[in-house]
C-alpha cells in the first residue's frame, strides 16, 4: 500500500469544467446537422388498451412531414437489458397490439421542423379499446386482476430469492421480534438534461447515433437487434451528458425511432424529450410494499431477518430484475444477519415503468432496515449507535454465497459521525420539536452478474504513448457528470508519472473506443475502468522499462518507476530519461511500431454481487414545528468509507448531490398519480430541493484501502443516497414521537401521526 | 407571419425573422446556433436557460424573441472576454468544483452574474435565495455557493 501519490488524491478541477463553464460543451440536443429532421413521439393517453387501428394517412399528407411510423413498420422485435433471460425482454420499439401505460410510445413522426412534427402527431388517429388497469401491487396481484402481459397471468414478472441459515429456529431464539410493513414511493431522476438523440445514416448501410446515454454499448447492441442490423454497422457516440442517475441506461424508444427514420429518410433525425414527457412518462425509482420481520437478542445482537418486497415495476420489466435482486442483497448488508430470507416480487402495473436509479434497491431496503434498527434500539434500551456497532460488518466478513467484504470502514464511520455530531449527548436530550437521527448504508462498486450477457470483458482501456511525452487514453467509460473523464486521467497520470494535461482522452464512442464497457451504473466505473487503465499503463511501462534498463545497463535488481515526466531507476533517479524519449527509444527498438498498452477488467472470483463494498453513516438534525408539522433539516453530517478518494473534491460533490437527492426522497419529491396518470409533470409540482433547502453539514472520509480497487478506491457517492431518508425519519421521531413507515415524510403525516389532524 | 427583428447578442447584431410565438431560447439555440444556453424544462422552473437582458436575468424559454428588439442580450458565450481569459465567475465555478454534469451551469453562471451585479457582496442566505430559480441535480448546490462566494470576493477586491 503506497500512499505516496502525486496526482491521485488531489482535488483537481474537472478536466471538462472549462468547456462546460463557457457553454461550449455539446450535449445531444446541441447537435445540429445539415438537413436534419425533428422527431416527435405519439404516446398513449390511456393506461391499458388494445390498439384496434392506427390511421396515419392525414399525418403523412401534411407538408413537411417526411416519415411516420408505427409498430407495424418495425420488425416487432422485443428488447430489454436482461439479454441473459430473453423472456424478460418485454418491450417493443413501438407499441404492438396493446398499450400498457399512459405515455407508452405508439407512433413517431419526423418533419422538417418541430411545429410541423407536433401538428402531425395531432393528425394520427388511434382507436383504442380500453381495458381495466391496475395501479398498485395489491391491485395487480388480486384474484382476477386484468393481465398486463400474457406471459405473466398473475402480473408477477419474476421472483428473486436469497436464503441462508435456519430462519424458523433463529426466530424461536429471539428476545425481540419486530414485524413491520413499509411503503416507499416513486421519485424521478430529474437529471437536468432531458433525453435527446440524433441519428445519421451514411447511405451505405451504417448508422451513427449521438445520444444522451450512460451505456453506449447497450444502445448499440439493442439497436442492432431491433433494427435487424449488424452491431458493427451501428456507431453510438455519447456526447456530453447532463446527468443520468440510472435513468439513461437502456435502449429508449426515441433512439430506435431516430435511427429507424434516419435510415428510412436518408436524413439526420433528432428527438428531444420535453420535461413533461420526462416527468410524466419517464423511468422512476421503484415504489415498494415491504414487510420485514427482524429478530434480536436482549443485548441487541441481530439473529434473523425475513424480508419480503413487492416492487411496483410499472408496465415493463426495464431494470426491475436487478432491482428485485439488489433490494434483497442490500436488505442483508451492513450488519451480520446470520439467518436471512428474502423474497422479492417484481409486479407489473399500468404505470410508467420504474427503472434503475441511484442506489438501486438500496434506498428502499435501507429505509426499512435502518428504521427497524432504530425501533429495536429503543425497545431494547440501547443507543442506536451501540446496536449498530454491535452488529456492524467488518473487513473479512462473508455474506454466505454472495460476497466477502474486502475492506470495511463502517465502525470507524459510526464512531466518527457520532463524534462530529456530539451524538450521545444530543440523543439523550428528548425532543420538543428538535431531534437527531441516524441512518447508514453500504453499496456496491459495480456489478458482477452478467445480465447483459456480453461476450466482452466488462471494461477495457487502450493507451497510446507518444514521443512528445503525451499519451492518448481510449475508453468506453461514460462520463455523465460524475467525473470519470477526470478520475481515469488521474489514475493514468499517476501510473505514468504524467500531468493531467499530457493526457488526451477519447471516450464512449463504440466505433473507436475499445470494445466493450457496460457503461456507467452501479458505481462500477472508478473501480472497473480504473483497473483497466492501470493495466494498460502497466503494458506501456513494461515497454519503456526495457529500453531504459538497456540504455543504462541497469542491474536486474533495479526497480523502475515513472514520475514527474521521467522514466528512471527507483533507487538511482539519475539513471533515467524523459517519458517521451523513452517512447522514442522503445519505438526505434521495435522497428517503428507504436507504443500501445491494453488493459481489461472483469470481476472474477468476486462472488455474485460486486468486488468491493462502500460503507458510511449519516446523522440528521431536524426541527419540527409542532403546530404545522413543517420540517427543517438543520444539519446533515456524514462519515463514509469509499476507500482512497481519487479526487476528494469530486467525492464531496457526489456526496452533497446524494444528500440533495436523499433529502428530496425523504421530504418533498413524489409523483402524485390519479390512476395511471402522473399529475406532477413540471418542476413546480414535482419539487426537487432548491439551494435554500440544502442543510449545512460536514463530511469525513474514513481511511481504508480497497485491495481490489485502483489505488485502493471503491464506490463513492451513490450509496450515500440511502441513509438520508432513514436518518431524517429517525430525527423526526426523536423530535416528535412520530415514526414514519411510509415515505415521504410530510407535515400532514406527522400531524396525523400525533393525532393533531 | 414572420417579423424581421434585430437582436443585440453578446455585442453582435443579428437580423432574424421570427414568428411572434418563437422564444428567445429557440432563436438562440436553433436559429443562431448559440447552444450554450440550455433548455431544461421550458416552463421557467429550472433556470437552465437563463440569459441576461439589459443586465437582468430572464428565462429565455419564457421570453418571446419579438419583444427584444433593441435590448442587450448576454448569453454564456458572451461572458468570457476571449478563449484564453475567463470571467471570474467561470473561474470560480471551475476551481471550486461547482460543475458536474454542467447542464445547469450556463444558467447558474448567468444568474450569478445578475446576482453579483445587484449585490456584489451577498451573504450565504442571499446567494441561496439568488439561486432559488436555478435547479441543479448533481452538486447539492453547496459547491456552487462556495464558487459564488469566491467570485464575489475576487470581483469586489478587483473593483475596490
Amino acid at each position: 500500500m503506497s500512499k505516496n501519490f502525486s496526482v491521485v488524491g488531489q482535488s483537481l478541477p474537472r478536466a471538462d469544467a472549462r468547456i462546460k463553464a463557457v457553454g461550449a460543451a455539446q450535449y445531444a440536443d446541441d447537435i445540429i446537422l445539415p438537413g436534419m429532421l425533428y422527431g416527435k413521439l405519439l404516446r398513449s393517453p390511456v393506461a391499458h388498451a388494445r390498439i384496434l387501428n392506427i390511421d396515419v394517412s392525414q399525418a403523412k399528407k401534411l407538408p413537411g412531414v417526411k416519415c411516420v411510423i408505427t409498430g407495424d413498420d418495425t420488425l416487432k422485435i422485443k428488447f430489454g437489458n436482461w439479454r441473459l433471460v430473453p423472456e424478460s425482454q418485454d418491450e417493443y420499439p413501438l407499441a404492438v397490439d396493446k398499450v400498457r401505460f399512459i405515455g407508452d410510445e405508439v407512433a413517431a413522426v419526423a418533419a422538417i421542423d418541430k411545429d410541423i412534427a407536433e401538428e402531425a402527431l395531432s393528425l394520427i388517429k388511434v382507436e383504442y379499446e380500453e381495458l381495466p388497469g391496475v395501479f398498485s401491487v395489491e391491485e395487480a396481484m388480486a384474484e382476477g386482476a386484468p393481465v398486463i402481459h400474457e406471459l405473466n397471468p398473475n402480473n408477477i414478472s419474476l421472483q428473486r430469492k436469497i436464503d441462508y441459515g435456519d430462519l424458523d429456529k433463529a426466530f424461536a431464539e429471539c428476545d425481540l421480534i419486530l414485524d413491520n410493513e413499509f411503503k416507499v414511493h416513486a421519485v424521478s431522476h430529474a437529471y437536468m438534461e432531458p433525453c435527446a438523440c440524433v441519428a445519421e445514416y451514411d447511405h451505405n448501410g451504417r448508422l451513427t447515433v449521438w445520444t444522451s446515454t450512460q451505456t453506449p454499448y447497450f444502445v448499440q447492441c439493442l439497436l442492432a437487434k431491433t433494427l435487424g442490423m449488424r452491431e458493427n454497422d451501428i456507431r453510438v457516440i455519447k456526447p456530453f451528458v447532463g446527468g443520468g442517475f440510472g435513468g439513461k441506461m437502456e435502449l429508449r424508444k426515441w433512439e430506435f425511432c431516430a435511427a429507424f427514420m434516419a435510415r428510412q429518410t436518408g436524413r439526420p433525425v433528432k428527438f428531444t424529450l420535453t420535461r413533461a414527457e420526462e416527468l410524466a412518462t419517464g423511468r422512476r425509482r421503484h415504489p415498494m410494499s415491504i414487510r420485514s420481520k427482524v429478530g434480536f437478542k436482549k443485548d441487541g445482537t441481530l439473529v434473523a431477518k425475513e424480508f419480503t418486497a413487492y416492487l411496483d415495476g410499472g408496465a415493463y420489466n426495464s431494470m426491475g430484475p436487478t432491482a428485485a435482486f439488489l433490494c434483497g442483497n442490500f436488505g442483508g448488508m451492513l450488519y451480520r444477519y446470520p439467518n436471512y430470507r428474502y423474497n422479492g416480487y417484481h409486479v407489473y402495473t399500468n404505470k410508467p415503468p420504474a427503472g434503475a436509479m441511484r442506489g438501486f434497491g438500496a434506498p428502499q431496503a435501507l429505509f426499512v432496515a435502518e428504521t427497524q434498527m432504530n425501533m429495536a434500539a429503543e425497545q431494547l434500551g440501547i443507543d442506536p449507535l451501540d446496536i449498530r456497532l454491535k452488529n456492524a460488518m467488518e473487513t473479512g466478513d462473508e455474506i454466505p454465497g454472495v460476497a466477502t467484504i474486502s475492506s470495511c470502514g463502517f465502525k470507524e464511520s459510526l464512531l466518527k459521525v457520532a463524534e462530529m455530531t456530539n451524538w450521545r449527548e444530543k440523543r439523550r436530550q428528548l425532543g420538543k420539536g428538535k431531534g437527531i437521527g441516524i441512518g447508514c448504508y453500504s453499496f456496491i462498486s459495480g456489478g458482477v452478474f452478467n445480465w447483459f450477457n456480453t461476450q466482452y470483458n466488462f471494461t477495457r482501456a487502450e493507451v497510446r504513448a507518444f514521443d512528445d511525452g503525451t499519451v492518448h487514453l481510449l475508453t468506453m467509460a461514460s462520463d455523465i457528470g460524475q467525473g470519470c473523464d477526470t478520475v481515469l486521467r488521474q489514475i493514468l497520470a499517476e501510473e505514468l508519472g504524467l500531468k493531467m494535461e499530457d493526457i488526451r482522452l477519447t471516450a464512449a464512442d463504440t466505433a473507436v473506443t475499445p470494445q466493450a464497457d457496460l457503461g456507467t451504473w452501479g458505481s462500477r466505473v472508478t473501480l472497473m475502468a480504473g483497473n483497466a487503465v492501470r493495466k494498460a499503463a502497466q503494458e506501456i511501462k513494461d515497454q519503456l522499462y526495457k529500453v531504459v534498463s538497456l540504455k543504462f545497463d541497469l542491474n536486474v535488481i533495479h526497480d523502475l518507476d515513472c514520475r514527474d515526466g521521467m522514466v528512471f531507476a527507483k533507487n538511482r533517479p539519475d539513471r533515467g530519461i524523459p517519458f517521451g524519449e523513452a517512447v522514442r527509444l522503445a519505438q526505434r527498438a521495435n522497428r517503428g511500431e507504436p507504443i500501445i498498452g491494453y488493459g481489461s477488467y472483469t470481476p472474477r472470483g468476486k462472488g455474485l454481487v460486486t468486488p468491493a463494498f462502500s460503507f458510511g453513516a449519516q446523522v440528521a438534525e431536524v426541527t419540527v414545528d409542532m403546530e404545522t408539522g413543517a420540517i427543517t433539516v438543520d444539519e446533515m453530517n456524514t462519515a463514509h468509507d469509499c476507500g482512497t478518494p481519487i479526487n476528494p473534491m469530486s467525492v464531496e460533490g457526489q456526496l452533497e448531490g446524494s444528500v440533495h437527492m436523499g433529502l428530496g426522497y425523504a421530504l418533498c419529491e413524489q409523483f402524485i398519480m390519479k390512476g395511471g396518470k402522473t399529475l406532477t409533470a413540471t418542476f413546480l409540482d414535482y419539487k426537487i430541493p432548491c439551494a435554500e433547502d440544502m442543510p449545512p453539514g460536514k463530511s469525513v472520509h474514513v481511511e481504508t484501502y480497497e485491495p481490489d480497487g485502483p489505488f485502493g478506491a471503491k464506490e463513492a457517492g451513490e450509496g450515500l443516497v440511502s441513509p438520508t431518508a432513514p436518518a431524517i425519519a429517525d430525527a423526526v421521531y426523536h423530535a416528535t414521537g412520530y415514526r414514519c413507515t411510509e415515505l415521504p415524510i410530510t407535515p400532514e403525516k406527522i400531524l396525523r401521526g400525533l393525532g393533531k389532524l | 407571419m414572420k417579423t424581421v427583428i434585430t437582436l443585440n447578442i453578446n455585442g453582435d447584431r443579428y437580423e432574424v425573422a421570427v414568428n411572434p410565438w418563437r422564444t428567445l431560447n429557440e432563436v438562440l439555440r436553433e436559429d443562431l446556433k448559440l447552444t450554450g444556453t440550455k433548455l431544461g424544462c421550458g416552463t421557467g422552473d429550472c433556470g437552465a436557460c437563463t440569459v441576461l437582458v439589459d443586465g437582468k436575468s430572464v428565462s429565455s424559454c419564457l421570453t418571446l424573441a419579438i419583444e427584444l428588439e433593441g435590448r442587450e442580450i448576454t448569453t454564456i458565450e458572451g461572458l468570457a472576454p476571449n478563449s484564453e481569459e475567463l470571467h471570474p465567475i467561470q473561474e470560480s465555478f471551475i476551481n471550486k468544483g461547482a460543475i458536474q454534469c454542467g447542464y445547469c451551469t450556463p444558467g447558474m453562471i448567468m444568474s450569478t452574474a445578475h446576482l453579483l451585479k445587484q449585490n456584489p457582496r451577498p451573504t450565504e442566505a442571499e446567494i441561496r435565495a439568488g439561486l432559488s430559480g436555478n435547479l441543479c441535480r448533481c452538486t447539492g448546490y453547496n459547491k456552487i455557493v462556495d464558487a459564488i462566494k469566491d467570485a464575489a470576493e475576487k470581483m469586489s477586491s478587483s473593483s475596490d
